[in-house]
């Protein structure tokens, strides 16, 4: 295969395991945060706080993967 | 991408649409109109080439910051004990900047006097997505060199409060928890110091990329519709680009929340090193 082919393999296999990835580390915070609201509900404006801005910094480092598939894939 | 594949000659394939739409460019389209901005030749200082001339993402950063300036120096009259209208949304967000982001990461008295930092890289962060999202403009946050320039604010905000307070060798000492065995000390100090340049760069990833990840979501289902070549997608690309633009606004409060708070948890560790 030649070397732009196997880039732009590499590429979306790479996007595909982030997206895998992020979705798998957010999905557990959503299933802790939401079993912790069913136990407290007092709790649940501040659970949901917590919750967005752990999944928002789970983004930030499936982005970083992203970016550099983009990357890859416009060579 | 597809425009490999394509291979066409006389139209762009998908992927040269997207990058074209998403980059910093010296015209802007708006309602028909074709604006060629001004095109400046390159200055060379010092082996370093400075490119000053006005593009896409300069006019967005400029308009974003009359705005600010129109809503915070005139439509907030500091008269009023109880600010009516818009005063009081703005009033609302500064609170909640101070009481929640600013006191409770850098502490009492040091919260007030960080909170107008804070709130300028809110305020700035916000606006700038905010108009990303209108259809006809770009947004200034996509690029990586404003995004890296508010990272940079922020890395030399916490170096220098660090060192007014500690003097220069006393906060690098604090980088490394006191009350650890010594021999631990070869392996977190380095970690620390890295940690010192990959904090900021982490804050200006991923306000970047979650901008244009977005941006590239739409534009990549809007240009199937010329890619397919076929009307009946229509119906399904533009509702699901709808979708996705009403993330993008909520990924746009988020973002410019979490960098502002990330920026008050670096300057609290720098100030309060409390290991």
């Amino acid at each position: 295969m030649s070397d732009l082919a196997l880039a732009y393999l590499a590429a979306g296999f790479g996007a595909a395991f982030v997206a895998l990835a992020a979705a798998l580390g957010i999905g557990r915070i959503g299933s802790s945060a939401m079993e912790g609201t069913a136990r407290q509900p007092e709790a649940a404006n501040a659970i949901r706080t917590s919750m967005i801005i752990s999944a928002a910094l789970i983004e930030g480092i499936a982005f970083f993967g992203l970016v550099i598939c983009f990357l890859l894939s416009l060579k | 991408m597809i425009s490999e594949a394509a291979g066409s000659q006389e139209k762009e394939g998908l992927g040269d649409f997207i990058i074209h739409h998403l980059k910093d460019s010296h015209e802007w389209n708006v309602l028909g109109y074709h604006i060629n901005l001004p095109h400046f030749k390159p200055i060379h200082i010092l082996g370093i080439e400075l490119d000053f001339s006005i593009t896409n993402h300069v006019v967005m950063i400029w308009a974003a910051s009359i705005i600010l300036i129109l809503l915070f120096r005139f439509l907030y009259r500091r008269e009023q004990i109880i600010p009516k209208g818009i005063a009081a949304v703005l009033e609302l967000f500064v609170l909640f900047i101070r009481d929640e982001i600013a006191i409770p990461n850098i502490g009492e008295k040091d919260g007030r006097k960080f909170t107008p930092l804070l709130c300028t890289m809110f305020f700035f962060i916000l606006t700038c997505n905010l108009m990303g999202l209108i259809p006809l403009f770009t947004t200034a946050t996509g690029d990586i060199s404003v995004t890296a320039s508010l990272a940079i604010i922020t890395f030399i905000t916490v170096q220098l409060a660090g060192m007014k307070r500690f003097g220069v060798l006393g906060y690098f000492k604090n980088l490394a928890p006191h009350g650890i065995p010594v021999f631990l000390n070869v392996i977190i100090v380095p970690i620390e110091f890295l940690g010192l340049f990959t904090k900021p760069f982490a804050l200006a990833m991923r306000l970047f990329a979650n901008m244009i990840a977005g941006h590239t979501v739409i534009f990549a289902l809007l240009g199937l519709i010329i890619a397919l070549g076929s009307i009946f997608v229509s119906p399904f690309a533009v509702g699901f680009a709808v979708f996705i633009n009403l993330l993008e606004l909520l990924v746009a409060f988020i973002q410019a929340y979490i960098f502002t708070m990330l920026s008050a948890v670096f300057i609290g560790m720098a100030l309060n090193p409390e290991h």
